[in-house]
């Protein structure tokens, strides 16, 4: 290579690793910024940058995986409607059309275009879950998306940065927390604003006019590493499945995976069809935790982008519960998708049983907390309060590792501290603290759920809006590994009184709603565990001696 | 006016700086990490040899140590346990349960520092106001101390939630624990960080009492050794947040000392930068392993109450032990002489974290690393003289380097060593350029009219370069820059935080309760500064951490130290509003403000600093020979003079591109900048023209 050829190459380089960062700063701005919890404690976001034709060349890591390409997917949707040669600066442009976005009503999706010495450049999206729309609420019960809250179109919400104001006259009506949700929308044009700031100063930096050179290089480089990556796996057609407890049914999920030589497809048929409650995929939704759960295994250290997402292929057959039409109900869809991961270590395993996991808890158990007038009526004890936390159970065994105990995964979001919560509402958490004997058994064994037991100010009554998944069929071990235990939703009266999995049910006074959250599979045969683990778990309390002795055959 | 010793113990090497009547003597020492004690005295002999001073000389000894870091990170320190509210003893294990990386599936969470058997639940329960749902059991606090005791527990931490509104039940708990048990350190969340979120709270008290005993004891043999010697002085404790303290404060929260080698360096910069009347400075600091960047604005560093130690994720955040104590803001990441450079999967070229350290060091020491360095690729750059690096102590090979660029980076991209070397010093560069870029987001600050004031052995070499990608267009190197941590302490007035959570809207502020709460954290922290402040002039600042209703992030807001009166509430409010809008544009409409805690620094005057002396210009010497050196933004090689630091008089101004070689590090002055001796012997670099 010519020397000058050297130097462009690597300036190409270092404009790549600027525009992560840049990407990066979006995403902080965002978090900084953000009112709802779940944005600025959870970290339920994305954030990235797409050339002129809607192609992603970077993505924040900070994010969730939910967001990874039905966010990506998003912008096309958005240039349809307003061609960017339309588009001026200080335009902001918004939905929360769950086919048109990430998937639900809950997650806003903000797009914005860039421009430099007055020409557009290129575009700034993010998506982030915002607290509440209306509607129902977040939960499965709704029989159509219209019951499920606010329904945003492709709008503006800023026009040459006026505010809309007629958008937020609608928006501040809709939602039983207008203060966090404007503040957010606020947020989220923000956030846009830096990352064209810094995109600006890039451009003038390297005196580039165009990121289209830019663009073909990402491009180019992360399809070949991904396509090499492919390359490395054994070629064949793999096929599982896995069950969720559902709403009115339970669910199976089937997938069979083909790896060519250079892609990887995946065909969804023989899954259950649609539900009547939320708890279907759009499909965008489906796609995205199918690439996470592949790209895990395969291309861990690419990033995401449009060209290192090209080579997976979902074909998702119409009438499934994975690919549900608008106006089907949608908003817990996480609670189905959030298992596509383990579905897709399911057919890897087959192929490279030595890069996959156990199975894990893998569907958050966010416990949807409502209480005041909105539940009891005048008789209310307690102020009007609509909170969210997110909590996870164990995850599946490592080949080399045990699982991770109470950690998301899928799922790339944060908890908040149970300090912060109760001062933001009335309520209390009298226990929150791992699950002992519920780690999947194996050589590596899985992480341990957590038990939680949540009351409201003065045992008052209050409400759950349930969306838990892996009661009736707990996460499965692998190689010999034993299942993860599985959930458990219920009161803590005397008789220790179940609740339903899903669906909105008030907890009467005096009583406390328990959760049992699931552990993660174990991997491998139980016996083979190194003995001196198990009495390291037997000694913390966390494996109680008969399991020592039956599960393991260890004398404690 | 008597002589005053500064003492900073860091990983590899002990620092020792004196200072009398404006003379400065250095030396540095071998860390003696089983005793560093040893290392220490050895360091003061050797200095108090060099100024031909007496023990008895000594008006004032600062310390400053990783000790505390380092039993952490080594997993060194004493047995601890801790007593926490019943149903929440895994508090520590669950953190906020999550993956700091998400793609890779084998990741490592951090360990907490007490095991599951020995985090002890004790029935008792506050709200969130303070007011009592459960008494505490004290049966139970009996019975889990006895248990802890067969144990052979050294430390014990006692967490509670909400303690941090009401400390009664932990209060009590201790009360429980010293009668049954006198001997057995304590270590309160109520008294270590009282601030809300039990996660950093009890992570930052378990931390506390992991290391208490280690420190106290070190302390003690520590000011025994001094004793002996004849140091009959004082002996002042560096805080992670850039004050002093006494030995006894230090030796109740040793927490308070993790980070104090590094605040040591931004109080010199800050020092340097007051010394030249240059009142928004960029700090940036490079060594072996990692670089330091601190921005400081009206010459004090920035102030922050989060920290991790003990990353176990290759730098990444979240993957360490939360803190919860005063610290100075900065952005360290792994990028250093001896960071390792390598080619992934997308032909990138990646360099660090991973370094080659000081064995087997890069590959140009020829003691056996393979691996290619930053150091190899500025030594093919041509930035080095092979026979001259650290003052000629080590002879490095250039065909070494060479070899391990090609075989690392060049073969498998398709590029000469040299261009190798190349990209390799500008990933790094870039990579710390971008650091300074989040630093500057997450303070709401820009670089424009920034001054960069580079020191450590890579400051020097990577300043120009970093400067130009940030926009930064005036760099200082100051002398004494091996030690800079050291001389900092010397800087350092004795300073005392304290952060207390109170819950107040703007809108209906409790104006008594908010006097009452500042009123005693000031009498605290005066009191703690007192004991050491010898009647020196006390300076008091006091902050309020704000937000819109409903936001997550906090941002500080000054406050006048004196009561508050119902019209200060207004002026709060409008500086509120101003803070939110310099650091974001979009001020939010309609919303309160709260307030979620507040803080108040009591801190000894600093010393008047004297402005440089102008002086007149002097012509610039001959360079004493030249090099070939690349340049790493063009990648162009032209002959760059090299000039010794020694030999260029005050008043000289050189024209770059050009080196400036002193023993410890070369300063690089690049194409388009120039370099001018001060009176004070820093090297003062400004660009000309954007090229």
């Amino acid at each position: 290579m010519k020397e000058t050829g050297a130097l462009a190459a690597i300036q190409r380089q270092i404009q790549w690793n600027r525009l992560i960062a840049v990407v990066e700063e979006q995403a902080q701005t965002m978090i900084r910024t953000a009112f709802s919890t779940t944005v600025r404690e959870a970290g339920d976001l994305s954030a990235g940058v797409f050339d002129l034709k809607g192609r992603m060349l970077a993505q924040a890591v900070t994010g969730t995986p939910g967001h990874v390409n039905s966010m990506a997917e998003s912008v096309g949707h958005f240039l349809a409607k307003f061609p960017a040669h339309a588009m001026r600066p200080g335009d902001h442009y918004i939905t929360n059309d769950p086919w048109l976005g990430t998937g639900h009503l809950h997650d806003l999706t903000v797009v914005t275009p860039a421009f430099r010495k007055g020409r557009i450049v290129g575009l700034f999206a993010n998506t982030a879950h915002i607290i509440d729309i209306g509607g129902l609420g977040m939960g499965p019960e709704a029989r159509s998306v219209f019951e499920e809250g606010l329904y945003i179109p492709i709008v503006k919400c800023f026009d040459r940065n006026r505010p809309n104001e007629t958008f937020f006259d609608f928006i501040r009506a809709g939602s039983r927390t207008p203060v966090e949700l404007e503040g957010d929308i606020y947020s989220l044009c923000a956030c846009n604003d830096a990352g064209i700031r810094r995109l600006v100063e890039m451009m003038d930096e390297f005196d580039m006019d165009s990121l289209d050179p830019l663009a073909a290089h990402i491009f180019e480089s992360s399809l070949r590493a991904t396509v090499e990556e492919i390359r490395g796996l054994p070629r064949g057609t793999f096929a599982a499945e896995i069950r969720s407890d559902g709403y009115e049914a339970p669910v199976t999920l089937k997938a069979a995976m083909t790896i060519h030589e250079d892609r990887i497809e995946v065909d969804y048929a023989g899954t259950s069809g649609l539900s009547t409650r939320g708890i279907n995929v759009p499909p965008a939704y489906c796609r995205a935790y199918s690439c996470f759960g592949i790209k895990c295994v395969v291309a861990p250290e690419i990033p995401n982008n449009w060209a290192s997402l090209s080579p997976f292929h979902m074909r998702i057959p119409e009438g499934c519960i994975l690919n549900a039409p608008r106006p089907y109900p949608v908003s817990v869809r996480h609670v189905i998708g959030q298992l596509l991961p383990d579905l897709m270590m399911g057919c890897l395993h087959q192929a490279v049983p030595e890069r996959v996991t156990a199975e894990g808890s893998s569907a958050l158990w966010n416990p949807p907390l409502r209480g005041g007038a909105q539940v009891s009526g005048p008789a209310a004890e307690v102020e009007d309060f609509e909170i969210i936390t997110f909590n996870s159970g164990g995850t599946g065994a490592r080949p080399a590792k045990d699982g991770l105990d109470g950690t998301a995964f899928p799922s790339g979001v944060r908890t908040m501290p149970v300090e912060a919560t109760e001062n933001v509402a009335p309520v209390i958490f009298w226990r929150k603290e791992l699950r002992p004997d519920s780690a999947g058994a194996g050589r590596t064994r899985g992480g341990f759920g957590q038990i939680m037991e949540i009351g409201a100010k003065g045992d008052a009554e209050f409400a759950v809006n349930a969306i838990f998944d892996r009661v009736a069929n707990p996460p499965r071990g692998r190689d010999g590994g034993m299942d993860g235990a599985p959930g458990w939703v219920g009161l803590n009266d005397a008789n220790g009184t179940p609740l339903r999995t899903k669906g909105f049910q008030v907890i009467p006074k005096g009583r406390r709603l328990v959760l049992k959250l699931p552990g993660g599979g174990g991997m491998g045969d139980p016996r083979r565990r190194d003995p001196a683990l198990v009495r390291r778990d037997v000694a913390d309390g966390l494996i109680s001696p008969e399991a020592a002795r039956a599960l393991y055959g260890v004398e404690v | 006016m008597t002589a005053r010793l500064a003492v900073d113990i860091g990983g590899t090497f002990t620092d020792i700086a004196l200072e009398r009547e404006g003379e400065r003597w250095t030396a540095k020492v071998l860390t003696t990490p089983a005793a560093p004690e040893r290392g220490v005295l050895e360091g003061v002999r050797a200095v108090l040899g060099k100024a031909g001073l007496g023990p008895a000389d000594i008006a004032l000894l600062i310390h400053g140590t990783t000790l505390a870091t380092n039993a952490i990170i080594e997993r060194k320190g004493a047995r601890t346990a801790l007593l926490t509210t019943e149903g929440f003893r895994d508090v520590l294990a669950l953190g906020n349960e999550s993956r700091y990386d998400q793609y890779d599936l084998n990741i490592e969470l951090p360990r907490p520092l007490v095991p599951r058997r020995w985090r002890l639940p004790v029935p008792e329960r506050l709200d969130n106001t303070g007011r009592v749902l459960l008494p505490l059991d004290e049966e139970a606090v009996a019975r889990q101390v006895a248990f802890l005791r067969a144990e052979g527990v050294e430390s014990v931490a006692i967490g509670f939630l909400h303690a941090f509104v009401n400390p009664a039940h932990e209060r009590r708990a201790a009360e429980i624990l010293r009668a049954l048990w006198p001997e057995v350190p304590v270590s309160l969340s109520s008294e270590v960080s009282p601030e809300m979120r039990e996660w950093e709270r009890f992570s930052t008290t378990v931390a506390n009492a992991y290391v208490q005993p280690l420190m106290a004891r070190y302390l003690g043999r520590l000011e025994a050794g001094l004793r002996e010697m004849g140091l009959g002085c004082p002996l002042f404790l560096m805080l992670s947040g850039g004050g002093l303290t006494t030995l006894e404060t230090a030796a109740r929260f040793p927490i308070r000392l993790v980070e104090s080698g590094p605040a040591g360096g931004a109080i010199f910069s800050a020092h340097v930068a007051r010394q030249r009347g240059f009142d928004r400075v960029l700090s940036f600091d490079m060594g072996g392993t990692t670089a330091k960047v601190c921005l400081i604005d009206h010459y004090r560093p920035q102030a922050s109450r989060s920290f991790e130690v003990a990353r176990v994720g290759r730098f990444k955040k979240g993957s360490g032990l939360p803190l919860r104590i005063p610290v100075i803001e900065m952005v360290e990441i792994g990028a250093g002489g001896g960071s390792i450079a390598a080619v992934d999967g997308m032909g990138r070229i990646q360099v660090g974290p991973e370094s080659a350290g000081a064995d087997p060091g890069p590959a140009c020491y020829g003691r056996g690393g393979e691996r290619p360095t930053v150091t190899d690729a500025n030594l093919l750059l041509g930035r080095y003289d092979p026979a001259r690096f650290a003052g000629g102590a080590l002879r490095l090979d250039p065909a070494r380097a060479r070899d391990a660029l090609a075989a690392e980076v060049g073969g498998r991209l398709g590029l000469s060593a040299e261009m190798a070397a190349l990209g390799v010093v500008e990933v790094v560069d870039e990579n710390m350029a971008n650091a300074a870029r989040v630093h500057a987001i997450e303070s709401g600050k820009g670089f424009e009219g920034r001054t960069l004031i580079a020191f450590g052995g890579g400051g020097p070499v990577h300043g120009y370069r970093v400067a130009e990608k940030i926009g930064v267009r005036r760099i200082l190197v100051p002398t004494g820059a091996g030690v800079g941590s050291a001389i900092g302490f010397l800087r350092a007035p004795v300073a005392y935080e304290v952060v207390r959570s109170l819950y107040q809207r703007l809108a209906g502020f409790d104006l008594a309760a908010v006097n009452a709460l500042l009123a005693e954290m000031a009498r605290e922290a005066r009191e703690v500064v007192a004991r050491g402040a010898f009647d020196a002039e006390l300076a008091e600042s006091r902050l309020a951490y704000m937000r819109y209703v409903g936001q997550g992030h906090e941002i500080p807001v000054a406050l006048p130290a004196r009561d508050l009166a119902v019209a200060d509430v207004a002026a709060i409010r409008a500086r509120y509003d101003e803070e939110y809008a310099r650091f974001y544009d979009r001020p939010v409409p309609g919303s309160d403000v709260e307030v979620l805690s507040f803080a108040v620094t009591v801190a000894t005057e600093s010393e008047p600093v004297e402005p440089v002396a102008e002086v007149y210009d002097a012509p610039a010497p001959p360079p004493s020979r030249r090099q070939a050196v690349r340049d790493t933004a063009s990648g162009e090689v032209a002959d760059w003079p090299v000039y010794d630091r020694d030999a260029v008089p005050p008043g000289a101004t050189l024209p770059g591109p050009c080196i400036i070689a002193e023993a410890e590090t070369s300063t690089l002055v690049g194409p388009g900048w120039s370099c001018r001796m001060d009176g004070m012997g820093y090297l003062e670099l400004t660009q000309e023209g954007a090229r």
